[in-house]
């Protein structure tokens, strides 16, 4: 007996958690970016995500292909592109140092327009699938009913599409936590302004300090896991009770696709 | 175009039905020309009773016919007035929304919101009006298709027959002058069918509405002539084939069907008999 506690005992010791060696300030920074990254994002996606699949505009290859290209492109040259226009040399920069008394690059306000432009794609895209799946029939029995847009967009899609709006500000938020090379180009690493917990990070990686860096790595991957877990665990006929309450296939029309819809694709 | 301008007089709809006379205004005017995949459409008619039939094969245009009127669709070129209202007239570029062309239109998908209660899918269309009025015209409507213990029930926990009634009372509801009807009924039994075209035509009754509705059944053609006064137009290959009363329009369909019908019980003894 006396043997296994004195053989425990310095086990126990190295199990000792080591002390919490976070960025406090960076992940409050964080959190609050990516809370209203995420609010600037749904207020702009939905009306931008139901003019791009249920509007007409000649435009709409043109819109789509501009708010994706922050997918494809390398979050630096956004980042640089932004801290240029937002600078001093442009009339738009100067225009917004005039109005804020201060430039708008290396500061919050930079960081969530970046934020705003770099994880729109992310907003937009579940948006656009979730109301290019809904049925025709619905939108077009809302119309002849007498709505217009706003009231359809309120009353039919957004009820019906709750899902795809979860999982839009899930991934504006998530990926906004996540970003690193915008918010570095944009913001430099001012602590308690523009210093979020990814470039903490890599603050932390290049000091030595692999303890701090361990934690704040484990924290956010275990943030976005959880998040992504809680996301899946919504089920899609639980909560969401618009997906559980379609009729039945056999009295939904197979094709979903209006004449209208398949003339455009003709022409 | 003189047949397509506004007729003038309030009641013109009231007088129609009562008179059918071929001096009685236009209910429904239209000249389409709209060519989608294989289908090329190009028909004229005027309307002046106030049931009237489109018949036609799968295939004809039917469907198309009625989705250019209700506005679901723009035609490439024509005019379309109801009512004495000019609704559609590309030359003019002219062309009401769906909501607002005082039409109702069903199909056989019921097409209810998954996510709204009986009443709130009967009540959608209704927004505009005062919440007394609103309140009044659903309680009416609820009793009319007898839907007052469904009110609170979602879509997913109706039978076909129930969904079909509200949906007719949620297309009734915002007072159209013009009904379409594509076939809404036919996924319907026998039963359920007539109890809802029953419902249909009380409240047709009283709202005067005037109807038109998409057939491939001479039979039911024939059946729904001998209650009222009906006009046919018979619909082939886009093109409007012939047209007017459902004896002298559908003749010749009436035939081949008693023909086959004929053939069919000759043949029938003849197989139970095993020759």
């Amino acid at each position: 007996m006396v043997a296994l506690i004195t053989i425990a005992g310095p086990a126990a010791a190295t199990l000792r958690l080591p002390a919490w060696q976070v960025d406090g300030q960076a992940l409050a920074l964080t959190l609050e970016l990516a809370a209203v990254t995420t609010v600037i994002l749904i207020v702009i996606a939905v009306p931008l995500a139901a003019f791009l699949i249920f509007g007409h505009a000649r435009l709409r290859p043109i819109l789509e292909a501009a708010a994706m290209l922050p997918l494809v492109l390398p979050p630096t040259v956004l980042g640089f592109y932004l801290l240029v226009l937002l600078g001093p040399h442009t009339s738009v920069g100067r225009a917004l140092i005039h109005l804020l008394g201060h430039p708008l690059a290396f500061s919050f306000a930079g960081l969530v327009v970046g934020s705003v432009l770099y994880s729109l794609p992310f907003a937009l895209q579940p948006l656009t699938s979730g109301f290019a799946q809904l049925p025709v029939q619905l939108l077009e029995t809302s119309t002849l009913l007498g709505a217009g847009p706003l009231r359809t967009l309120r009353r039919v899609v957004l009820p019906l599409a709750q899902r795809s709006l979860l999982a839009s500000a899930v991934l504006s938020f998530t990926h906004t936590v996540g970003e690193f090379g915008v918010v570095l180009m944009l913001g430099g690493d001012i602590p308690g302004r523009t210093r979020t917990l990814s470039i903490a990070l890599l603050d932390q990686v290049q000091d030595g300090r692999f303890t701090a860096a361990n934690q704040t790595a484990l924290l956010l991957l275990a943030g976005s896991a959880l998040v992504l877990v809680l996301v899946y665990l919504v089920p899609r006929g639980g909560a969401f009770r618009a997906s559980r309450l379609q009729a039945p296939s056999g009295l939904r029309s197979p094709d979903l696709t209006s004449p209208e819809q398949e003339k455009r694709q003709h022409a | 175009m003189p047949e397509l301008l506004p007729v003038p007089g309030g009641n013109s709809l009231r007088d129609a039905q009562r008179s059918g006379d071929p001096e009685a205004p236009c209910l429904l005017t239209a000249r389409l020309r709209y060519t989608i995949g294989e289908l090329s459409l190009a028909v004229d008619f005027s309307l002046r009773t106030r049931h009237a039939v489109l018949f036609g094969a799968s295939g004809a245009g039917k469907s198309t016919v009625l989705r250019l009127l209700a506005g679901l669709q723009q035609p490439d070129s024509g005019c379309i007035s109801s009512a004495g209202r000019l609704l559609t007239d590309t030359a003019a570029r002219i062309s009401v929304p769906p909501g607002r062309r005082g039409i109702g239109y069903l199909t056989q998908d019921p097409a209810l919101f998954p996510h709204l209660t009986v009443e709130e899918n009967v009540a959608y269309g209704l927004h505009t009006l005062p919440r007394h009025d609103r309140r009044t015209r659903l309680a009416a409507l609820l009793d009319s298709f007898s839907l007052e213990d469904l009110r609170l029930r979602l879509p997913v926990r109706l039978s076909g027959g129930e969904r079909q009634r509200v949906a007719l009372a949620r297309a009734l509801a915002p007072r159209p002058s013009l009904l379409l009807l594509d076939e809404p009924f036919v996924a319907l039994d026998a039963e359920r069918r007539e109890e809802t075209a029953a419902a249909l035509e009380h409240h047709l009754e009283v709202s005067q509405a005037m109807v038109l509705s998409v057939s491939h059944d001479v039979a039911e053609v024939y059946a729904k002539a001998s209650a009222t006064p009906l006009h046919v137009l018979l619909l082939e290959h886009g093109r409007i084939a012939s047209e007017g009363d459902a004896a002298t329009v559908l003749a010749h369909h009436r035939e081949r069907l008693l023909r086959q019908l004929g053939a069919s019980l000759d043949a029938a003894p003849a197989r139970a008999l095993g020759r």
